[in-house]
């Protein structure tokens, strides 16, 4: 897949190709200064932020922002530091990741190998979820959500996300789908294997790189997530997003810029570590030689 | 009543009918051949008698049973397909075994089939690879492979040869005809290619827009096409078609035919009956290799015609001379030796074999029956 993309990449002149390096490094230097600060600062002392130069390395370097973000600053009114709602957090997380790309798995299959009446009819309004602004919702959704019981949980939010989510699961599984083979399917199907035995053993093991598509994708979302959170999960309930909200909005007396800036890295560490385990699988070519070739 | 019975069967996309009351009836062991030009309808009626598309009227029955609305995988039908369609995720000899798998066949049992037909087809040093690693001429025998495991009573073949180069192409033909010469399985067989169907076949079926135009043995299809669609499909280079005129001459029917030079040829017909289409137009059909020099003719025909005749171009094909005339208006290919020195511009004497010589209704295009 990557080798191929290189070969087709337009062979370009020295003069070129030095520009779009000096480019790249900007671009990058650009996007990784507001890391850079957050990761100094958060290993500093406070006195030598509200002292000092927020750009200068620290002169003394500890950890001690992160223990005290992590463990026993105050969120709220309680003294817990963003430990009990990063949990919070991967419990919403995984399984509305796992379930909305199931279900994405599952409707993309559906829609493309076993076609039915009106399906093209039923993906277009599926994919015209994706487009509903998240605000629009918040209303209903609240009012299902009392009225299944489940408002204020983690449960609750985990439908809310799934709810979201497969729109974009299904959309991903179902462009990628439309290209997988379908005389597999017929040959599955003559060999006697029922519908999720064709799934399970002949479309998710050649799924690779759309899973890890849409899990980035939907990890991203979900675990980003503040205004659902916000309204849906209150109190100790909350997502790591809404308790990173209100640390930095509940210090009482000094603002303790080290803890907020180690309190916003870890809220940013599961993305970028789902980033860096999966994004390896990207180039990976699941599909070679299962037809002609 | 055939083992594979095709019982006027039609089918419809909505309101589309592409194919119109098909009736074929197979006898156990026999090798059918469908073939056609692309869009005929030929893996569309594969695919009915597989169970993977739905018949819209009338009735298949494989083996004495009406499978109409059976599941694929309860017909006891094994199929190939012309991507072959190898599960990319499991070796080769996962392949092979996962229909005897998903049909619940113990382990034990289903490594044994294995061996068997690995054996059978050689691909045993193949069972530990993904089809991502095999060669085109491999796929396809592991797909063979796949449908041989679980000795079906009717093999569907889809243009299982399409996707090979020419060479593999012809070598694996004569391995499918040995197979099945030696398994003596019932084998539908599609294809748009002309000499598949003849080399391969026991009975062909030739379709085109969705009718059968003719089901026959290869001789029947080659030497008595039912219509002017069979005459030119089957054989390479086509049939000559040209238009001529019937005459009774001392009380035999002849076809009057403008030569080259503007002249008229009064060919004798061997069929008796054209005598009632007296004085009407006809379409003469005449294959290359009737139309020789006078030393290639067929030595046990009794009707040959010598005919003088202008040679437009030569065509040197190694083995014989392909050599272009004008009859009736039309270009005509003939089939000489390859010895026979020819010179385009040059009146030659040709011998026709008007024995193998047909005539077509020019207005139904249906042969003449004789
Ligand atoms: N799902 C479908 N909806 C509508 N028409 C279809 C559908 N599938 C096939 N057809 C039509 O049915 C006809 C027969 O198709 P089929 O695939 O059987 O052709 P074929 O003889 O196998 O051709 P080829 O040699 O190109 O494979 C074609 O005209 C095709 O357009
Ligand atoms: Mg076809």
């Amino acid at each position: 897949m990557s080798a191929s993309a290189q070969n087709q990449a337009v062979q370009t002149g020295r003069i070129t190709r030095t520009f779009i390096y000096v480019f790249l490094l900007v671009a990058s230097l650009f996007y990784l200064l507001p890391f850079f600060i957050m990761l100094v600062n958060s290993l500093k002392p406070l006195s030598e932020i509200t002292g000092g130069n927020m750009m200068a390395l620290p002169q003394t370097w500890t950890i001690e922002a992160w223990g005290a973000a992590w463990s026993t600053a105050q969120v709220g009114v309680e003294p817990t530091g963003l430990r009990p709602y990063f949990w919070n957090s991967i419990k919403m997380v995984v399984p509305a990741v796992v379930i909305s790309t199931v279900l994405g798995a599952l409707n993309g299959y559906v829609l493309t190998k076993w076609r039915f009446r009106y399906d093209t009819i039923l993906f277009g309004l599926m994919l015209f979820s994706c487009f509903i602004p998240f605000q629009i919702v918040l209303i209903p959704m609240a009012r299902i959500l009392g009225m299944l019981g489940i408002s204020g949980t983690t449960t609750g939010l985990i439908l809310v996300h799934v709810v979201y989510g497969i729109g974009f699961s299904t959309l991903y599984f179902r462009n990628y789908y439309a290209a997988f083979p379908t005389e597999l399917v017929r040959a599955a199907q003559i060999d006697g294997a029922g519908f999720f035995q064709i799934f399970r053993r002949i479309m998710l093991p050649s799924s690779g790189p759309i899973i890890v598509v849409c899990v980035i994708w939907q990890f991203t979302n979900i675990w980003n997530d503040f205004l659902f959170g916000a309204s849906f999960a209150s109190g100790s309930g909350a997502p790591m997003t809404v308790a990173l909200n209100n640390l930095v909005q509940s210090s009482t007396g000094v603002k303790e810029y080290n803890v907020h800036f180690a309190g916003a890295i870890l809220a940013a560490l599961p993305t970028l570590l789902v980033y860096i385990v999966a994004g390896r699988f990207f180039v990976r070519g699941l599909m070679a030689g299962s037809v002609k070739g | 009543m055939g083992f594979l019975d095709i019982n006027n069967v039609t089918k419809s996309y909505g309101n589309v009918e592409v194919l119109h009351r098909v009736d074929i009836a197979v006898e156990e062991g026999e090798f059918l051949v469908l073939v056609g030009p692309s869009g005929c309808g030929k893996s569309t009626l594969l695919n009915m008698i597989a169970g993977l598309e739905d018949i819209t009227s009338g009735e298949i029955g494989i083996n004495g049973r009406v499978v109409n609305g059976v599941h694929p995988s309860n017909r006891n039908i094994a199929m190939v397909f012309q991507s072959y369609a190898l599960y990319p995720n499991m070796t080769v000899g996962q392949n092979i075994t996962f229909g005897l798998e998903m049909h619940g066949v113990p382990k034990p049992e289903r490594d044994k089939a294995m061996t068997d037909v690995a054996k059978l087809l050689q691909i045993e040093q193949l069972l530990d690879r993904k089809p991502g690693q095999l060669s085109g001429g491999q796929r396809q025998r592991v797909a063979m492979g796949r449908a041989l495991v679980r000795d079906p009573d009717v093999f569907l073949f889809d243009e299982p040869l399409s996707n090979l180069d020419a060479k593999l192409r012809v070598d694996m033909r004569t391995e499918i005809k040995k197979l099945h010469e030696k398994l003596k399985t019932t084998i539908v067989y599609v294809t748009h290619d002309q000499i598949e169907a003849m080399t391969l076949s026991t009975r062909i079926a030739v379709m085109y827009q969705g009718y059968v135009q003719q089901l026959g043995t290869p001789k029947e299809i080659y030497d008595t096409p039912a219509n002017l669609f069979v005459a030119t499909f089957m054989g390479s280079p086509a049939m000559n078609i040209m238009p001529a005129r019937v005459a009774v001459v001392e009380g035999r029917p002849h076809a009057v035919v403008q030569t080259s030079e503007g002249g008229e040829a009064q060919l004798p017909f061997s069929q008796d009956n054209m005598a009632a289409w007296d004085g009407k137009e006809i379409l003469l059909g005449i294959r290359p290799e009737a139309i020789t020099d006078p030393d290639g003719a067929d030595r046990k025909s009794n009707n040959i015609v010598a005919l003088q005749n202008r040679i437009v171009v030569t065509e040197p094909a190694g083995s014989d001379t392909f050599v272009t005339t004008t009859l009736g208006g039309k270009d005509v290919i003939s089939r000489l030796r390859a010895d026979v020195s020819v010179e385009p511009g040059q009146l030659f004497d040709f011998a026709v074999n008007m024995e193998k010589a047909v005539a077509f209704d020019p207005q139904t295009e249906a042969r003449i029956e004789g």
